[in-house]
């Protein structure tokens, strides 16, 4: 049985483009690839989770965040920590294409929610302990896979592409729970900007820090490559200069306006916190 | 003979102050600061002035603690904006007081399902940082999750209850990433009928959660034993490796594991029966 994986994916092109075949390490998962790859003359790891049809878990086989690939992501990022606890903490970029988390009572019973917080864990513990880490969105950027895989980053980069899409759950799913029609939220959509899924309304609530904009998204040119390896090398000396913290998210003039309430939160307890 | 006070039908005001020392609960941000959604109204529901979290202040066994609790009954106790922020907020302020060397002990009161959806990447976005705000102070303090029911705790908030230091449940509780209705909706009903409770409480209950070690300590809904409970978790200190973190011997369970035949409910308890040693 090939196990190497068939389905294309905007997560295996990007992977390919950024780190290239050379580097990469066997992780036993082919639904999670990891290489260690150069940016800026920087060792650098790059991960990103890709469709793997034979996968054990019939849940997880198009790309989704299941059991073994939040804890792979997990021991991956860890690894890196471990490696240069004594030396220039690598940048460690998160290739985001994920479609969601799996569904299903098989990922439910084994604790999806738990492998998923070792994957959020592992990457918020990179970040604290010095490791520049960039989420790199390329198409989807989904619900509780992106709380695992992408979220904890010091800095978010996307390209500008209509599949790029960011948000808490699938329309589908979200017309149930609301009781709306698809086409209810996507009118929704285009008034409350939190509802959008399109990457320019997400970029308007203040949490990205680029849209990378003219490039081919599934077939980049080397220009793109470069100019999308520029940016990161641009998100990763912004973010060695920066607090180890999710501050950045609150400061931009986007999260300004349409986080205000996020900031007014902070400030009125902060005030309140040691009041007698 | 003491009588025993249900906790789940407490509401969350009176949850936060039924686990803090006697009279010592104050609260931060309450309903008369109304500081309320500015994205509910914009869909014709009406806010509420706490957006379903009560915070406050008080102590455990005389130590400086903070709790957050959600309120199931305010919108399915979801993440919104405000409500999200309250929580990674006093987060963010416990880190600060920690490195200053003042440790505050967080509590967290889980009722929710997720992101309010109403306020969607706005929820999301405040969720990621409530991981972020445990996991950045379960360096100094231990973080005490508590998950009693009506609602459950569900989406991204049950990686937030996975990332606690120890988490105590109910009988009454649920744990789990993705809600029945959800896993219907995108996998079918031949994956989950949503309508089968008996089958739900078997998954994702929380006597199961407890017997298979998602969960340290599981307590009847008495609030006196919770609040024993608590102190119980407080008192074990801070956790070298957390749940989070036991990558090797959680990859090694889920190798053994047959994706193909996968376990019973019941025959997962005595094959990740959680063994005190380990």
């Amino acid at each position: 049985m090939n196990l190497k994986p068939t389905l294309s994916s905007r997560g295996h092109t990007w992977f390919d483009a950024l780190a290239g075949q050379a580097c990469s390490l066997d992780t036993g998962l082919p639904s999670v690839r990891v290489a260690d790859g150069e940016l800026n003359r920087e060792i650098t790891r790059f991960i990103a989770v890709v469709p793997d049809p034979n996968n054990r878990f019939a849940r997880a086989r198009s790309g989704e965040v299941g059991v073994d690939e939040g804890w792979q992501l997990a021991l991956q990022v860890r690894r890196a920590i471990t490696a240069d606890r004594d030396c220039r903490r690598r940048s460690i970029i998160a290739i985001v294409d994920i479609s969601s988390q799996a569904y299903g009572s098989n990922e439910e019973l084994l604790g999806i929610h738990l492998a998923c917080a070792a994957a959020a864990d592992a990457f918020a513990s990179a970040r604290l302990a010095g490791h520049p880490v960039i989420a790199f969105l390329v198409g989807k950027a989904m619900s509780g896979a992106f709380l695992a895989h992408g979220y904890q980053a010091n800095r978010i980069i996307a390209l500008d592409s209509p599949e790029v899409l960011v948000q808490a759950m699938s329309k589908e799913s979200a017309a149930r729970v609301t009781r709306l029609s698809v086409s209810d939220l996507e009118q929704l959509g285009r008034q409350i900007v939190p509802m959008a899924y399109d990457i320019e309304s997400f970029a308007r609530l203040g949490l990205l820090r680029t849209i990378i904009r003219h490039i081919d998204a599934d077939r980049p040119t080397s220009h793109d490559v470069a100019r999308v390896r520029g940016e990161l090398t641009d998100a990763i000396g912004d973010a060695r200069a920066s607090a180890a913290n999710l501050s950045s998210r609150l400061a931009s003039e986007e999260a300004r306006q349409t986080r205000a309430a996020s900031i007014e939160v902070r400030r009125r307890l902060a005030e309140q916190w040691d009041a007698a | 003979m003491m009588i025993r006070q249900s906790f789940i039908e407490m509401n969350a005001r009176e949850r936060a102050a039924a686990l803090l020392d006697p009279a010592s609960f104050r609260e931060l941000l309450g309903p008369f600061e109304r500081i309320k959604s500015p994205w509910l109204p914009l869909q014709g529901i009406v806010a509420q002035a706490d957006d379903g979290v009560v915070l406050g202040r008080g102590l455990i066994d005389g130590r400086s603690a903070f709790v957050a609790s959600i309120e199931g009954a305010f919108q399915g106790g979801s993440m919104g904006e405000v409500s999200g922020a309250k929580i990674a907020a006093a987060l963010e302020l416990a880190r600060r007081d920690c490195e200053r060397g003042r440790p505050i002990l967080p509590l967290l009161l889980f009722e929710t399902g997720g992101v309010r959806l109403q306020e969607a990447n706005l929820g999301l976005a405040a969720i990621a940082e409530i991981h972020a705000g445990i996991i950045a102070v379960r360096e100094f303090v231990p973080v005490v999750g508590v998950v009693a029911g009506v609602v459950g705790c569900f989406g991204g908030m049950s990686l937030a209850a996975a990332l606690c230091t120890r988490l105590i449940v109910t009988r009454q509780a649920r744990l789990a990433m993705n809600g029945p209705e959800v896993i219907e909706q995108e996998a079918g009903i031949g994956e989950l009928d949503a309508a089968d409770r008996a089958l739900i409480w078997k998954l994702m209950g929380g006597e199961q959660r407890y017997a298979t070690g998602f969960a340290d300590d599981l307590v009847d809904d008495d609030a006196a034993a919770i609040a024993t409970a608590v102190r119980w978790a407080v008192a074990m200190g801070v956790e070298a490796e957390p749940r989070s973190r036991q990558i090797s011997q959680y990859m090694a369970r889920l190798a053994a594991i047959d994706a193909q035949h996968p376990p019973t409910p019941v025959a997962l308890r005595r094959l990740w029966q959680t063994d005190p040693v380990a």
